[in-house]
């Protein structure tokens, strides 16, 4: 790896773990929504970085596009009150921060003990859009149509969801 | 001393973003919090998935690398079809019982 692609690295993995903190940290939940947007595309650099071109075009269609815009949506349908202390944090919130910093410690244990993952620092250059059709057409073509199915679904079952049943009065 | 970015820190990016998402789902009031947190974490679980997938190398013929790709991509249109149904959900709990805080989602409790 290149020295542009490290600083290129170091920098959008800054911006995407800073902003995650700024996700759980912010107490104005449309700051969280701006956030996790920045998030995404922090994320969606890094797949660039790891050869995931057409990963990285996804992220940013689906999760900065589709996926922040409704989220914004459902918090504008759902806010009330002041919008400066729309996120408050539960008053447990320590025990949380517990588990989740020993569980960070854990993992970053296990990954830095296990030498045998550093192999290989300049991988494979396979791996373009073309191959990745390839495998998803041919040998993943069922799971590929199970997710079409299962989004439809999903988005039969959202819009009966808010749209709501008819109450029955007759008793 | 030269710095390399190799599978070790794609993988520590990935376990911050998941714990300060796990951090995120045990802290937070606000339901439309909760669900962004776990969105958080979904994309560290991706991060790991594609850098997996690209320091593998093609040692084994009959085991393509990009198969950490495809999984990410069916992560990501998990994420899609749980977001839509949890934010449909939210809006539904709001409309009958006007509050997103989980706090007080507890009438199945007893």
């Amino acid at each position: 790896m290149s020295t542009m692609a490290t600083i290129v690295f170091f920098i959008f993995a800054i911006v995407a773990v800073a902003s995650a903190w700024g996700v759980v940290t912010s107490k104005n939940i449309v700051h969280s929504a701006l956030f996790l947007a920045l998030t995404f595309f922090g994320v969606a650099v890094l797949y660039v970085l790891l050869n995931a071109e057409f990963l990285a075009a996804a992220q940013i269609l689906v999760y900065t596009g589709a996926i922040s815009i409704m989220v914004i949506f459902a918090v504008m349908l759902t806010l009330r009150g002041d919008v400066s202390v729309s996120s408050p944090e539960t008053n447990k919130w320590t025990w949380g921060a517990g588990v989740a910093g020993l569980l960070f410690v854990l993992i970053a244990l296990v990954i830095l003990s296990n030498g045998n993952w550093r192999i290989l620092p300049m991988a494979s250059t396979a791996g373009g859009t073309v191959e990745l059709s390839a495998l998803l057409f041919q040998w993943y073509m069922v799971p590929f149509e199970a997710a079409g199915f299962l989004l439809t679904i999903a988005l039969i079952g959202a819009v009966i969801l808010v749209k709501g049943g008819k109450e029955r009065n007759d008793h | 001393m030269t710095i390399s970015v190799g599978l070790s820190t794609y993988l520590l990016v990935g376990a911050m973003l998941f714990c300060i998402g796990l951090y995120g789902v045990f802290a937070k009031r606000n339901i439309i919090a909760v669900l962004m947190s776990i969105e958080l974490m979904l994309n560290a679980v991706n991060i790991n998935f594609v850098a997996f997938s690209r320091f593998t190398p093609w040692a084994n013929t009959a085991i393509n690398p990009l198969i950490g790709q495809v999984a990410a991509l069916f992560v990501i249109v998990v994420a899609a079809a749980e977001i839509a149904v949890g934010l449909a959900l939210v809006i539904t709990i709001y409309r009958n019982r006007q509050t997103t805080n989980v706090d007080d989602l507890n009438w199945l409790k007893w």
